[in-house]
Parts: structure tokens; C-alpha cells; sequence
């Protein structure tokens, strides 16, 4: 089989995950102007919960339908959002608006630091294994190269959750009331629109959407703290480059630095672990604000 | 008494406290002291950029380059010499910085912040697959020498945190000067309006370059001293956590005081010493809450409180007068 072709669906499934774990940074960011640096601690707590949750789950007699781990996942994340969004959103982060978005940055790095011990005090420094749901699906022969199907469950996942959060944000007054806010939080204000609500929402959505990240992450790898450090910043970086705020940029953004890896991964390993701030570096010198974002007038 | 407020008296006495300090400490202590001082180095550089409102969360990459160029000289070409050594660390990093200087200091905001972040991980990626340099395991550093004498033990430890007394009161001594200067306060009308600083007739990038690239020779001299006083240095000088150390640093001090740098970085080495012996699970939170708190609490820093105290007690003596 063609080396190209190898690329390109290694490049696929990479970019599929890239975009679940990122795509709530985006999103979060259009809505509220946070740069949220602790995503990618929402995004272990939802690995850690997942493998203790689908542990309980075959530990219970889980193993006659083995098929109900994947909802049980699903519902992990679910768990999370509900418990830490609120928390983060109201507790803490609307303390710091309007103290400009890189203040922002630093609260959520005092969050992410804070964040980092909490799991290691609930969840303890040893690893956490819960490979069943990886296997469940067996393998996918493609030509001589054999695939495990569940990275293709990631690709339908990333497709799914990209057009789920489309959908929600274009066609449907919830969403619609979003975009508004994200066009004029003091309009949409003086129009009636709970701003508050929305905050907490989408502000709880982007965690879902980080831990659900960590959910399917989780059965593939052992989870060990320390999980959140790397995944932050690739997730960064894919946002960046598709334009912060914008979910089709982080979408094209995630392909982009899917198949830039996986291309160095075949031809030239040494660059594997930089490929990513290469491409985000290589993009950001020639569209400063990524590929997506609107040009903004200068503020005087 | 006014000789004792000028800025070059104040600095001397300054310098002759801290050596005596360090006569009277543990060795520990002057090891401890050491550390935080260089990575006090690279927080100053940071400040230097955050009072024109750019965020570097990538110093990394100069600490680490600094840090690399001595352990390379040291281990492959056989220099020894802490001088030369330092030099040549803040040589190569202030190259860097110049070169990047000019096109990363166009950028504002977090876009500065991820692609600073950015070039330091290209080379953490970079170091951490070459062989050459130890890639992971990094580079262990012999014990430096001062102008051929070379000490062992406390005698070592001693002269090291002498020399990085000298170079913290003399650059600490310098980046006042260059503060208080007509390119300092550009520096902090940038911040405010940068539109406006141009119209005037500065040059905002040139303002934010020659600070860019002052950073970067203080993060080059911090990591030779840290890579020589800890005697490794490895990949991870250049990740993102290590620069977003020099980021607490540089909040927790603000920019109203440089001497708050350096109380600042002892603070978190002091609290990172003690509490990874005693709740090696919990420090980092407690780090945490410590950073929301000062951002909450104390948005321009310790240095805001210095300033505050210094013109109470002002105002106190004027009344008394």
C-alpha cells in the first residue's frame, strides 16, 4: 500500500482526536474571550473518571453487554461538565472578566496547577488501565495494514461532534441566541438575552467536550497524572492555527497538524515531537491571527 | 544622607547583604539562593516585556539555549570557565532573540504568548530527539571554574552564588536605570496605547524588539548559571511549565519593583523546596491558589506593595519634618 495512503488515514484518525480534545477550547474561547489553559486538566479528569466509571461498570456485570461501556463513557464526561463547569464558570473564572484575556490565561494556569494535584489527590499517582472498550470492536483490515476499528469510532465521533456542535450553534434559537452573544455581549444584553446563562452553558459544553476528549483517550493509553500537560498545548496550537474561536478552523486546523504528523512520523522521526508548533509557527508568520479569524479593527 | 538613596549606593549595600548572607547560611540555603536567582534572571527579562503588555509564556527556550551552549562548551570543548561560559550562553541566546526579536514582537496578547510558547517547544522537540546532546537525559555539567581556581564543595557552592549575587545587583542595578529611562517609559506607554506612542513618534517595534532581546540575554545568563549550579541540564528547560514558572515569578513581583523579582523567585523555590518534602502531592496547588490569590488580591504584584510601604513611610518622615 502506498506510503500516501498510510499517512493519510494515520493522519486521519490523529486529526479526529485532535479535534474532539480541542474543538471545546475553540469554543469556549469564541464565547467568553477565555483562553482556558486548565482544558487540558478537564480533559484527564474526564480520562480519570472514564476509567474509574467503566471499571465500576464491568466490575458490576458490565462484561453481558459489553457494548453499554461506550455510554458509560459518554455519561462520565456528562458528569464532569455538569460538576466542574458550573463550579469554574461561576465560582471563579466571571470574577476576572473584563481584565483582558491574558490575565485570563494566567487565572486558568493557577486552575490547571490547582487542578493537577486535586486528581492526584482523588484518583491517587498510580495508572488506571481500561483497555476493553479499545478492543471491543476487533480490527479492520485495510490492504496488508491492520487497523483497530475503534480508531475509526474516533473519526465517526470527531465528524459527529463537529456537525452536533454546527448544528446547534446555526439552526436551532438556543444557538442562534450564542452567536449573538459572541457577536455583541452588551447588545444581545440590552436585547434580553441571559448572558449569564449562556456563560455557564457554553462555558460547561467546553468541558463536556474536553472530557469527553479524555473519555475516548482514556481506553487507549494508561492514565497517569501528568496526562493534561502535553494535550494542552497540541490542542493550543490546532485552535491557533484554525483561528481562535472559530470551530470550522479548529476543525481544519486538527487535519491539518493530524497529517503533518503522521507525515513525520513515516519520514522524518526526529521532527515528531515539534511538527506541531512547526506547522502552528509556519502558520501564524504568514496569518497572525490563524486561518479563520476576521480581520479586527486596531483599538486606539 | 542623600548618598545613601542614590541608585549605585543603594545597590552596593545591597550586594555587600547578600554576600554576607551567604557567608552565614547552609549550604543548602546558598544552593537554594543560587537557583532562584537565576531564574530570577529570566523572570526579570520577562518583566521587561510585560511592562510593554506582552506575556512570553517561551523564556524557556533562552534558558534552556544558555544552559545548552554551556553544557556543550563544557563537555565537548573543554571550557571550563564560568566567565567564558556565561559569555558564550548569553551570546548565542541574545542571537537568537535578535533574530526572532523583530518578527515575535509584532505579535500582541495571547498570539505572542502561544507562538513564544511555540518556538521553545520546537526546541524542546528538537533536544529531546537528539542524540548528540543526551537528547532526554540531557547534559551533566562538571563543576565550573573562576579564572583557572577551582573550587570544591561549600567553597564552590560559595563563589557560584557570589558571582550570581554580582551579575542579579548588577543587572537587577542596570534594568532600573533602563526602566526609569525614556525607552523604559515608552516601554509602559506602550502598554497603555501603542497606537498613540506611535503617533507621537516612537517606534513601538523597535521599543518591543531591543526589550525582546534584552530578555533573551537574561534568560541565556539565568540558565548558564542554573545549568552550572544544578550541573545537568536537560529537554526540559525548554517546556512550557518552565516558562510559565518565570511567568508566576514575574506576576507575583509585578513590575513596580525589580528587587521583587528576586524576593519573588526565593518565595517559590523556598515553597517548592519545602512543601515537595512535605506534600510533594500538593504543591502545586498550593501554587495555584497562591497565583489566583495575587491576581485577585494584588493585581500589580508584590512590587505595587514596596511601593505603597516605601511612600507611606515618605509621607510619614515629610510630616514629621
Amino acid at each position: 500500500m502506498d506510503l500516501l495512503a498510510v499517512i493519510l488515514v494515520d493522519g486521519l484518525i490523529y486529526g479526529a482526536w485532535l479535534f474532539i480534545v480541542s474543538v471545546g477550547l475553540t469554543l469556549v474561547f469564541g464565547v467568553l474571550n477565555v483562553l482556558n489553559i486548565a482544558h487540558g486538566s478537564l480533559y484527564a479528569i474526564g480520562a480519570y473518571t472514564t476509567a474509574s466509571a467503566v471499571g465500576l461498570y464491568f466490575a458490576q456485570g458490565g462484561d453481558s453487554f459489553p457494548l453499554g461501556s461506550y455510554a458509560v463513557m459518554v455519561l462520565a464526561a456528562a458528569v464532569v461538565a455538569v460538576v466542574v463547569g458550573p463550579i469554574l464558570e461561576r465560582g471563579l473564572l466571571r470574577y476576572f472578566y473584563g481584565r483582558g484575556e491574558v490575565v485570563i490565561v494566567l487565572v486558568t494556569y493557577g486552575v490547571f496547577l490547582i487542578l493537577e494535584d486535586v486528581m492526584k489527590l482523588v484518583w491517587g499517582v498510580d495508572p488506571y488501565f481500561v483497555s476493553q472498550p479499545y478492543a471491543l470492536l476487533g480490527n479492520i483490515e485495510f490492504g496488508p495494514l491492520i487497523y483497530v476499528a475503534y480508531d475509526f469510532l474516533v473519526i465517526a465521533m470527531a465528524i459527529a461532534v463537529g456537525l452536533l456542535v454546527w448544528f446547534v450553534l446555526n439552526r436551532t434559537r438556543k444557538g442562534k441566541i450564542v452567536l449573538a452573544v459572541i457577536h455583541d455581549r452588551e447588545m444581545s444584553e440590552t436585547m434580553g438575552v441571559n448572558v449569564r446563562r449562556v456563560f455557564v452553558v457554553s462555558f460547561s459544553a467546553g468541558v463536556f467536550l474536553a472530557a469527553l476528549g479524555g473519555a475516548i483517550t482514556a481506553p487507549m493509553i494508561s492514565v497517569t497524572p501528568g496526562l493534561g500537560v502535553s494535550v494542552i498545548i497540541t490542542a493550543f496550537a490546532v485552535v491557533i492555527i484554525g483561528g481562535l474561536g472559530s470551530i470550522e478552523g479548529a476543525a481544519i486546523g486538527a487535519v491539518l497538524v493530524g497529517i503533518a504528523r503522521a507525515a513525520s512520523v513515516h519520514l522524518m522521526p526526529e521532527a515528531e515531537l515539534f511538527i506541531i508548533y512547526l506547522v502552528m509557527a509556519v502558520v501564524l508568520l504568514f496569518r497572525p491571527e490563524g486561518l479563520f479569524q476576521k480581520i479586527q479593527a486596531r483599538k486606539i | 544622607m542623600s548618598f545613601l538613596k542614590s541608585l549605585p549606593s543603594r545597590s552596593l549595600i545591597l550586594f555587600c547583604i547578600l554576600v554576607g548572607l551567604g557567608f552565614a547560611m547552609p549550604t543548602w540555603g546558598v544552593f537554594l539562593v543560587t537557583i532562584a536567582f537565576a531564574k530570577g534572571l529570566v523572570a526579570l527579562g520577562n518583566v521587561a516585556m510585560m511592562r510593554g503588555g506582552l506575556v512570553s509564556f517561551g523564556q524557556g527556550l533562552y534558558y534552556c539555549t544558555g544552559a545548552y551552549v554551556a553544557g556543550f562548551m563544557a563537555i565537548h570543548l573543554g571550557f571550563s570557565d564560568i566567565f567564558l561560559l556565561c559569555l558564550a550562553g548569553v551570546f548565542v541566546s541574545t542571537i537568537v532573540g535578535a533574530i526572532l526579536g523583530p518578527i515575535l514582537s509584532t505579535y500582541r496578547g495571547i498570539f505572542f504568548a502561544m507562538l513564544s510558547l511555540a518556538v521553545s517547544m520546537i526546541l524542546y522537540g528538537a533536544l529531546s530527539k537528539a542524540t548528540a546532546l543526551g537528547s532526554t537525559d540531557g547534559l551533566t555539567l562538571p563543576g565550573p571554574t573562576f579564572l583557572g581556581f577551582a573550587p570544591e564543595g561549600r567553597a564552590l557552592s560559595l563563589h557560584l552564588y557570589i558571582f550570581t549575587v554580582t551579575l542579579v545587583v548588577a543587572a537587577g542595578t542596570l534594568m532600573r536605570m533602563l526602566f526609569d529611562s525614556e525607552r523604559g517609559l515608552i516601554t509602559l506607554a506602550i502598554k497603555d496605547n501603542e497606537l498613540r506612542v506611535e503617533y507621537l513618534g516612537a517606534s513601538v517595534r523597535a521599543t518591543m524588539s531591543v526589550n525582546f532581546v534584552i530578555a533573551a540575554a537574561l534568560g541565556g545568563l539565568g540558565g548558564v548559571i542554573a545549568g552550572l549550579a544544578i550541573g545537568h541540564v536537560d529537554p526540559e528547560y525548554a517546556y512550557w511549565t518552565t516558562s510559565g514558572e518565570f511567568v508566576f515569578v514575574a506576576i507575583l513581583a509585578g513590575h513596580f519593583s525589580v528587587g521583587a523579582i528576586f524576593i519573588a523567585s526565593v518565595i517559590l523555590e523556598l515553597v517548592r523546596s519545602f512543601s515537595s518534602l512535605y506534600f510533594p502531592n500538593t504543591w502545586q496547588l498550593a501554587l495555584g491558589l497562591f497565583l489566583l490569590l495575587v491576581i485577585l488580591l494584588l493585581p500589580d504584584g508584590l512590587g505595587s506593595l514596596m511601593k505603597r510601604w516605601s511612600r507611606a513611610t515618605a509621607a510619614f518622615t515629610k510630616k514629621r519634618i
